[in-house]
């Protein structure tokens, strides 16, 4: 007889969980601050800023295995929840910039540049640090409820659906691309100085964010975890699997799907204010349709509707990008096109789909 | 959206959707009434002014040749697809026009569709208890824990259905006979006061299909229940009131042996 | 002896003088003399006299004489090119050439007086296109001074056209007369301008200066400024909106070609090719390809490689189309969300391999001579003869693709697999088969619009992807399984498009575009025109 409530994680899986957040808050620390740089178990800087932001894309992947892997919606326009939390805490970072611009106003230099004499009214408030995480929240979780409320309503599906949310992002990257916008144009927001008054180039400020991409990426596993393995999860994947029959069961596809499509989008946004302090710059091109179909990328590599194959799949082919582009920039183009191909033609199940069937052909 | 449906002894059973505040009335008796119901897809008249009434507790069932309407029928009542012209009603005062999908579900109208749909991914139990009738709001399901009365419907119903057995393998390794009684209990952890079941029992063994019209006897009464076959044995096995739709209306009803010697019928279906 | 000779030359310009009266096509000596003989003023009065006397035949001295071909041989004035002398009086041949020659030094003040005598003096030139030409060329830099040859022209002119132009000229000139009464009737005849240089002028005569009172004091020339303007300016609106709607046209039938063979597919095999617009850039970039090599090799042909190259774009993109298909997404088949994400890698190697191949800048894709230039149809509104082509083309590849899905039997096959591809495979249609032509079918179209785009835009390995979301709009607006919903979807959204730009600019109309459409598909998600029936749906 199945359990009604499936254990989050089997025991296993708490001890590896255990040793990551132990890997993340102790050890990295341990090794990039502490250790002497010259000795063999030191982090570089480097490695702790790429690792912190692939970490933020992680976050976006478990958000895209949410609606792709277990509700069957394949959105290409996710970037754009991540870019616009990205966004709404570079405001509050740039507003940290304070007199130490280009132009040393108390305007950010792009605006002196463009001869505005204020502030734009959205940007009011946004010199609070808890104001500027809340509209990293909530600007993408309203944009996503409004959006997957008309279309959801509609009975939008499939392709027609991924497409519309392409076309989505790629209208709001045309709109950042103003200067007339007020959020920096094709240069976006860059050389931030501080936050909280503490300065980003420390060593110290590096690892706390990148302790905190690691601890929130632990918390939105967790959470994922638990709705999936909810009688929820269960009626997300029956909607991916049969909508018909979820309809004629009784439930409303609508609320469902706008509950986890606005959760993703949310999951997205604070990805994203976590994202842009590490890299130090969020320009337009994040919103542009090549960045979403990526993300669906890392879903389908590392394994559709596992989670823990969303984590992989962004850290292996996030791995590859770095590498690549350092050692053969020309060919990563043809690297990630082929992985597009191989993966949808010969691994479905992803890597994490591999693994089990290999161990299984094992036992 | 929170309109209360209360079962007989006033507990709140299910709460969703604006239908009604209070149970499907059938104190004037019919429990569905179609009324001169027209659909027509690009210039074919699927429904041709069909009108159709059904008695609480009937075990009625709708017989024609293919192309008679008889699928698009059911999705008129079920809401999948609108009429162009008419009226269909549950029991006096449900206009199930102006509901959606789930809200006509939850009004108390089950439905099996022609190919099994179940959730092949999931296990017969997870299966039966997404069909369960509880509150099926986002809230709720979100924070839904099955309790032991659940979990004995559930039992109760693997019984009947005879997949005690299987009740932990995806439904999608089950056969095509196995999956048909999956569906129709899926249906009946619904709770539905009218079951609307098509072509039930093809692909069935014979055996299977002896005990589907068992169980839709049993239901009978306490429920009603529309039954679209082609198995002529299995109708008359089952059958009080038949009725034969041709060309998107009905062309005769009566029970089974009046339906069979009329001439009409026979040559629709035998030709002449 | 000196004086028989002074009186030799008296009666030499007598009988000059008589010929010029009853022949008045000969030059007079004594301007010729002076034009050879001369200081620097005394040219440029002479060049003045003959712009006066509005006398067309100057100009080939003139131009002799700016070209530094006028040389004087003792009494006479001759025209010498290479070892050809004539008379610059008469114009008759002078043979042998006498060797005392002296050459005629025009400085460059002069040589320009004599560049705006030739432009006035061709006002009155025999030849129509002439007159036309400098007429235009009058309209930027007259003065005061041509009023009289202005006036001339314009009483001998016929041409309704160059009567326009000149009479606008006349106009703006006289808007600076001291005469009031003058001034009022030029302000009035202004308001039958089709020029926007007019508006300028007219907006001129209302200006304000710094602290807002008016620069031009009499107040009844603002008042008929005023009327002339707003007449203008509605003449100039209309054209604006002609230029707008055929902007939009252009727009639509470039949509159209890109968006049909999207359309073709999806509605076959609900595949989204995220390829196609790379499928658009193969064809240009084959276009490329061709016109070089009738560069290389077939030059005096040039002007026709694009018979050439509109079927190759076809082949070579419908080869990879083909090869898209049977290689890759046919293994998706009734998978369509990986068959997007599949299709998305070979966009990124097909543009990977262009930009290695080719480089990634832009390259030069170069109008045959027939394709360059346009009509102008009103003083503002130029239609480029490459689009006007473009729009036919497009109409004649419409034409071709109705024939061939209604009238042949791959056709017939094509749309028995869209309306029911279970049921068409049963009566026998071989589906694969169909599958494979078909993309071959829409690459091909693809291919054709890249060659189409070759022509009015740049060439880069990106000239897909700035397509790619439009040709989705237009499938998705259009609806799928007719080719009418596509016709009207591509150029609706040209117009459209074309219209908010100049109200709004560009990135706005885009943008108004998107979101017009997501919400449009709110309402009606099947489009514009779809496929009705249980079929369709599923």
């Amino acid at each position: 007889m199945i359990t009604p409530r499936q254990p989050l994680f089997s025991a296993r899986a708490w001890s590896a969980l255990a040793l990551a957040v132990a890997v993340i808050a102790v050890v990295m620390p341990l090794l990039n601050l502490v250790a002497p740089k010259d000795s063999m178990f030191a982090v570089s800087d480097y490695t702790v800023a790429l690792a912190g932001k692939i970490m933020c894309y992680a976050i976006v992947a478990l958000a895209m295995d949410l609606i792709w892997g277990y509700t069957g919606i394949l959105s290409l326009g996710h970037g754009l929840f991540f870019a616009l939390g990205g966004y709404c805490f570079g405001m509050y970072l740039m507003r940290q910039i304070g007199h130490d611009g280009v132009y040393n106003s108390d305007l950010p230099d792009f605006m002196v540049f463009l001869d505005w004499k204020e502030y734009p009214w959205y940007w009011n408030f946004t010199g609070h640090f808890w104001y500027a995480m809340l509209l990293a929240v909530l600007i993408p979780g309203l944009l996503a409820f409004i959006f997957g409320f008309f279309a959801f309503r509609s009975r939008i599906k499939g392709v027609y659906f991924s497409i519309i949310t392409q076309a989505l992002t790629f209208a709001f990257m045309l709109l950042f691309f103003r200067n007339d916008t007020g959020f920096g144009g094709n240069n976006g927001f860059t050389d931030f100085k501080r936050i909280a008054g503490i300065a980003i180039a420390t060593p110290q400020m590096r690892m706390t964010l990148f302790v905190l991409s690691g601890l929130t990426l632990i918390g939105a596993l967790l959470l994922a975890r638990y709705l999936v393995t909810s009688k929820m999860g269960r009626v997300l994947t029956a909607i991916r699997d049969a909508e018909s029959r979820v309809m004629f069961s009784g439930y409303d596809p609508l609320w469902y799907k706008l509950f986890v499509w606005t959760l993703s989008a949310v999951l997205c946004g604070i990805a994203g204010a976590l994202y842009v302090p590490q890299v130090g710059i969020i320009n337009p091109s994040e919103m542009s349709p090549a960045n979403s179909i990526e993300i669906a990328i890392w879903v389908a590599v590392g394994g559709r509707g596992t989670l823990i194959g969303a984590i992989l799949g962004a850290f292996l082919v996030n791995g590859a990008k770095s590498w690549f582009t350092v050692a053969f920039p020309e060919y990563w183009l043809f690297f990630l096109g082929a992985t597009f191909i191989a993966v949808t033609l010969f691994l479905p199940q992803g890597v994490v789909g591999l693994v089990a069937r290999l161990r299984g052909k094992k036992s | 959206m929170n309109a209360e449906v209360h079962s007989a002894g006033g507990k709140p059973v299910a709460a969703y959707g604006h239908v009604t505040g209070k149970e499907v009335d059938v104190s004037h008796g019919p429990i569905l009434y179609l009324e001169d119901i027209s659909v027509s897809f690009d210039g074919f008249k699927a429904l041709n002014a069909l009108s159709l009434t059904v008695e609480a507790g009937e075990l009625r069932c709708i017989i024609g040749p293919n192309g008679a309407g008889k699928t698009t029928m059911m999705d008129v009542i079920t809401g999948k697809t609108r009429p162009d012209a008419g009226s269909v009603y549950f029991g006096q005062s449900i206009d199930l026009l102006r509901l959606t999908e789930p809200q006509i579900a939850h009004a108390g109208i089950g439905r099996k569709f022609q190919k099994p749909t179940v959730f092949e991914q999931h296990s017969v139990f997870e299966n039966l208890e997404l069909a369960m009738k509880t509150d099926k709001r986002v809230r709720t399901t979100l924070f839904a824990k099955l309790d032991s009365h659940a979990r004995d419907r559930i039992a109760h119903t693997l019984d009947l259905i005879n997949l005690a057995a299987e009740a932990g393998r995806p439904a999608g390794l089950l056969s095509h006979g196995q999956k048909q009684w999956l569906e129709i209990g899926m249906l009946l952890m619904q709770e539905p006061k009218l079951l609307l079941l098509d072509e039930p029992v093809a692909g069935m063994t014979d055996a299977e299909t002896e005990r589907t019209g068992e169980l839709f006897n049993t239901l009978a009464g306490s429920h009603s229940l529309i039954v679209v076959e082609h198995d002529m044995d299995f109708v008359a096995g089952i059958a009080r009131h038949v009725t034969v739709l041709h060309e998107g209306s009905v062309l005769a009803e009566g029970s089974m042996e009046t339906v069979q010697n009329d001439p009409r019928v026979i040559e629709v279906y035998l030709g002449r | 002896m000196r004086t028989f000779r002074h009186l030799l030359r008296l009666l030499g310009c007598a009988a000059l003088l008589f010929t010029w009266v009853s022949a008045a096509h000969a030059l007079r000596p004594e301007v010729v003399d002076k034009l050879a003989r001369g200081e620097s003023d005394e040219k440029i009065a002479a060049i003045n006299g003959l712009v006066s006397d509005a006398d067309a035949t100057a100009i080939p001295l003139l131009q002799a004489l700016h070209d530094s071909e006028v040389q004087i041989a003792g009494s006479s004035i001759l025209i010498v090119r290479g070892d050809k002398a004539s008379d610059a009086v008469s114009g008759q041949p002078v043979a042998p050439l006498p060797d005392a020659r002296e050459d005629v030094i025009v400085n460059n003040r002069v040589r320009r007086e004599i560049e705006s005598a030739i432009a006035s003096l061709k006002l009155v030139s025999p030849v129509r296109d002439v007159r036309l030409a400098a007429a235009k060329s009058l309209e930027a830099n007259a003065d005061e001074d041509m009023l009289p040859l202005i006036a001339r022209a314009l009483t001998k002119e016929s041409d309704a056209e160059i009567k326009g132009v000149l009479t606008l000229i006349r106009a703006s000139l006289q808007l600076k007369n001291k005469d009031a009464a003058i001034r009022l009737a030029a302000a009035k005849a202004l308001a039958e301008s089709t020029n926007p240089t007019t508006k300028t002028l007219l907006l001129g005569l209302l200006e304000r200066n710094a602290s807002g009172a008016y620069l031009e004091p009499d107040e009844g020339l603002r008042a008929e400024a005023q009327l002339s303007l707003r007449a203008v300016e509605t003449r100039l609106a209309w054209g604006e909106r002609l230029g707008q709607l055929f902007s939009g046209i252009s727009l639509g039938s470039i949509l159209l070609l890109a968006a049909l063979g999207l359309a073709i597919t999806y509605g076959l095999m609900g595949v989204i090719n995220m390829a196609h617009g790379e499928l658009i850039m193969i064809g240009a970039y084959t276009t490329y390809v061709v016109q070089n090599l009738f560069r290389s090799h077939a030059p005096d042909l040039f002007n026709w490689y694009l018979l050439a190259a509109v079927p190759c774009s076809f082949m070579v993109a419908a080869l990879v189309g083909m090869a898209l298909e049977r290689g890759v997404v046919r293994f998706l088949y009734g998978r369509p969300l990986e068959t997007l994400l599949a299709t998305w890698g070979i966009s990124l190697f097909l543009i990977q391999t262009m930009r290695t191949l080719f480089g990634a800048q832009n390259v030069q894709v170069e109008n045959p001579v027939w394709m360059s230039g346009g009509v102008q149809i009103l003083s503002n509104v130029v239609l480029p003869y490459n689009r006007i082509v473009i729009i036919f083309f497009a109409m004649a590849v419409l034409l071709l693709v109705w024939l061939l899905l209604n009238r042949t039997r791959l056709g017939l096959y094509v749309r028995g697999v869209t309306q029911n591809r279970a049921m068409a495979s049963c009566v026998g249609v071989p589906t694969a088969r169909v599958d494979t032509r078909a993309f071959g079918l829409g690459s091909g179209i693809a291919g054709l619009a890249g060659c189409a785009l070759s022509q009015i835009g740049n060439v880069g390995p990106d000239l897909g992807q700035s397509y790619i979301v439009d040709s989705f709009m237009v499938v998705v607006l259009g609806g799928v399984g007719q080719l009418a919903g596509t016709v009207y979807a591509a150029l609706g959204l040209g117009v459209v498009n074309k219209v908010l730009e100049g109200w709004a600019g560009a990135v706005i109309a885009k943008i108004a575009v998107l979101v017009f459409i997501i919400i449009f598909i709110q309402k009606r998600p099947q489009g514009l025109f779809a496929l009705k029936g249980r079929f369709a749906d599923n």
